[in-house]
């Protein structure tokens, strides 16, 4: 049967952003946390290729203990297994060091694994890098962005859209997808569903140890960025407020941006002028 | 003449899509003042086939010197192949910094070499900045911007970064600078790539999703129903753009799910972004961090979505709206 790991990410809810002010990362521990939406994607593919033709599906995640509730919700939604990652001395790690340590959890948790599907970015970090650096790791082929998975065999087709170009890829298993929100919408989990995942007890939990990761992939010296500060961008905005009724409002707001939107669509809206008039007042 | 051997910043040169996006040349007048405090020496690497536009190009826009790789089979992009090429040159030469435009191109390739080449990289840059030690300060955006980050790549090289189209003002043309034009053949030893590339085509110009669109007029419930809503279409139409919805319209059915911009849905960047009755709930607001002009409408003056606009228009949203569309068709000319 075939085999997918999934590689799924718990990020914080955006309704909070605690960050350590020391070590400039965020304080996960502290915000609530949900699947990312893209991973949510990419379980969606691997469940529906599993529903096609049948397949062992394995979630994976790296995070705190927390982390655990994304591996439920994924078999809740059918997956067959979870596996966190979860070590004190990962905490803080770039995509170079993450990368390197789902490596070795599939390597050592999903024998022979076929395909391997990542979301294409996270919505907290968003650098869309695990993906790609995960392939390096494993040695695989593989493509980012997919919108649309083909099997046949051991052939795997890759539809995707990426820099207005249509492409179809071609590769054999193994390899790695990263999937896009275009397609594969999430399903949601049935609340018995989730209930009893929580029942279920197909979750392994390993550490740095078990995964005989090696010392050089541990704290800072595995990440190859450090980051030296994270502040919240300032809005510099300037704030003009128009107030009345509506036609007035109209105007008066064309006629003071008219240029600046004329420049963003390419066309005029400036009103037709006689010639000895000042053009708009836009700044 | 011999320089002596000094630093370089390489810039990859990505021209697909040139018309449209002309990120390498934004990264070349990057690299231009990033070396200017270490004295290094810009380079551009072309590959590709039939590429002597590009070597015009990037040496007109600030190159000092162009490593040129052309061959029928780099025709079309295709990473594994472009990731042999580069890695075996970054090897060879040693470049102290590698900038690479965040196009999907660049964001897929660019996390791969890095981690060939055992260095770091930062996603997605807004901006750059050197120390006079040589140090590449990398600001990369996340949560939807709303955060900014300082990376650094101390101690391994070359220092590696994606950065966002538009985020740096390209040098104006200069058809008089030379550069140094090094013409490399295809190295024979490249391994054959693992992902064959079946169909390969300029995807029809609709294709442009939410979040490449540069005008977004965003709904939210303070559009009161689905037909009020659906005008949204008119001005985007008009304004050439596209239409982006809140969660409770997306779950009231007045706009499909692609429309959804937040958290869970669209992180958009618009040049203007209209936001129609939008309360701006952090979850939505996440979504927006790189919207450039933000014009509100919203009956409660005090809404977050009416603080962080550039304009603030308190009124009826529904009743604003047939108003603007009304003027906009009086006044809009090619
Ligand atoms: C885990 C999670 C994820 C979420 N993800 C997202 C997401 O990705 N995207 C998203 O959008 N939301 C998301 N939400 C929901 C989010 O919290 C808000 O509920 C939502 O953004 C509010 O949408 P709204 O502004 O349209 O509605 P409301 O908050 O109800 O605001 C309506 C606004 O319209 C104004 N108004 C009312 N009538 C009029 C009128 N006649 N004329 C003008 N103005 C009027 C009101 O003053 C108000 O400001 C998420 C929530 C959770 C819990
Ligand atoms: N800590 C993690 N655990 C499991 N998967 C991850 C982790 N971080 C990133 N990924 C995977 O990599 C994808 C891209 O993440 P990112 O590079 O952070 O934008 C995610 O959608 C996940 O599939």
């Amino acid at each position: 049967m075939l085999k997918i790991a999934v590689c799924v990410k718990q990020v914080p809810m955006v309704t909070e952003l605690p960050w350590d002010e020391k070590t400039g990362t965020l304080r996960r521990d502290l915000a609530a946390g949900m699947m990312n939406p893209a991973c949510k994607h990419a379980l969606e593919a691997a469940l529906q290729i599993k529903e096609e033709m049948g397949a062992d599906v394995t979630v994976l995640t790296m995070g705190p203990p927390a982390a655990e509730e994304v591996l439920r919700e994924a078999l809740a939604l059918g997956a067959d297994r979870g596996v966190l990652v979860c070590d004190k001395m990962l905490a803080g790690s770039d995509t170079y060091a993450t990368s390197a340590v789902l490596a070795a959890a599939i390597s050592r948790q999903v024998a022979e694994v076929d395909l391997i599907l990542c979301g294409a970015y996270t919505s907290d970090s968003e650098t869309a890098q695990v993906g790609p650096q995960l392939a390096e790791e494993l040695n695989l082929p593989a493509a980012a962005y997919a919108e649309h998975l083909d099997i046949s065999g051991r052939t795997l087709k890759v539809r995707r859209l990426v820099d207005k170009f249509r492409e179809t890829l071609e590769m054999e298993f193994p390899a790695l997808v990263t999937i896009s929100m275009e397609r594969y919408k999430p399903r949601y989990a049935p609340f018995a569903g989730l209930e009893a995942a929580f029942c279920r007890g197909q979750l392994t939990v390993v550490d740095a140890a078990d995964l005989g990761l090696s010392p050089s992939l541990l704290r800072e010296k595995g990440s190859r960025t450090k980051v030296r500060r994270v502040f919240i961008r300032k809005a510099q905005k300037e704030n003009v407020k128009i107030t009345g009724a509506a036609a007035g409002a109209v105007s008066e707001f064309l006629d003071r941006y008219q240029r600046k939107i004329g420049a963003v669509i390419g066309k005029s809206i400036e009103l037709k002028k006689r010639a000895n008039d000042p053009a708009g007042t836009d700044e | 003449m011999m320089k002596s051997r000094k630093k370089s910043i390489w810039v990859f040169g990505d021209y697909r899509n040139y018309y449209q996006n002309r990120v390498t040349l934004q990264l070349l007048s990057k690299a231009v003042d990033l070396a200017s405090v270490i004295d290094a020496e810009v380079c551009a690497l072309v590959v590709g086939h039939e590429i002597e536009e590009w070597i015009m190009e990037y040496t007109a826009h600030g190159a000092d010197r162009i490593l040129a790789i052309d061959h029928p089979s780099l025709e079309s992009y295709s990473t594994e192949h472009y990731l042999a090429l580069v890695e075996k040159l970054a090897r060879e030469r040693n470049p102290d910094i590698l900038l690479i435009g965040a196009t999907d191109f660049g964001r897929e390739f660019a996390p791969r070499l890095a981690k060939r080449l055992g260095t770091g990289l930062s996603a997605d840059c807004v901006g750059l900045d050197m120390t006079p030690e040589g140090l590449l300060v990398q600001v990369a955006p996340s949560f939807g911007g709303n955060m900014l980050a300082e990376i650094v790549t101390e101690e391994h090289r070359p220092q590696m970064a994606t950065v966002r189209p538009g985020t740096f003002k390209e040098i104006p043309h200069n058809a008089e600078r030379t550069a140094v034009v090094e013409r490399l053949p295809l190295p024979e030893d490249l391994p054959v790539p693992r992902v064959r590339v079946i169909e390969y085509e300029r995807a029809a110009e609709r294709d442009h999703t939410i979040e490449n669109a540069t005008v977004i007029v965003c709904g939210g419930r303070g559009m009161g129903n689905k037909n009020n809503f659906k005008k949204l279409d008119d001005l985007a139409a008009l304004l050439g753009g596209d239409v982006g919805a809140t969660r409770p319209v997306v779950y009231a059915g007045w706009a499909g799910h692609d429309a959804l911009v937040g958290q869970a849905g669209k992180h958009i960047k618009p040049k203007i972004l209209f936001s129609f009755g939008i309360s701006g709930a952090i979850q939505h607001t996440a979504g927006l961090g790189e919207a450039d002009f933000i014009v509100a409408i919203n009956k409660n003056p005090q809404a977050t979505m009416m603080k962080m606009a550039d304009v603030a228009v308190t009124a009826d949203a529904a009743d604003l709206l047939n108003h603007l569309i009304r003027e906009l068709k009086k006044r809009i000319r090619d």
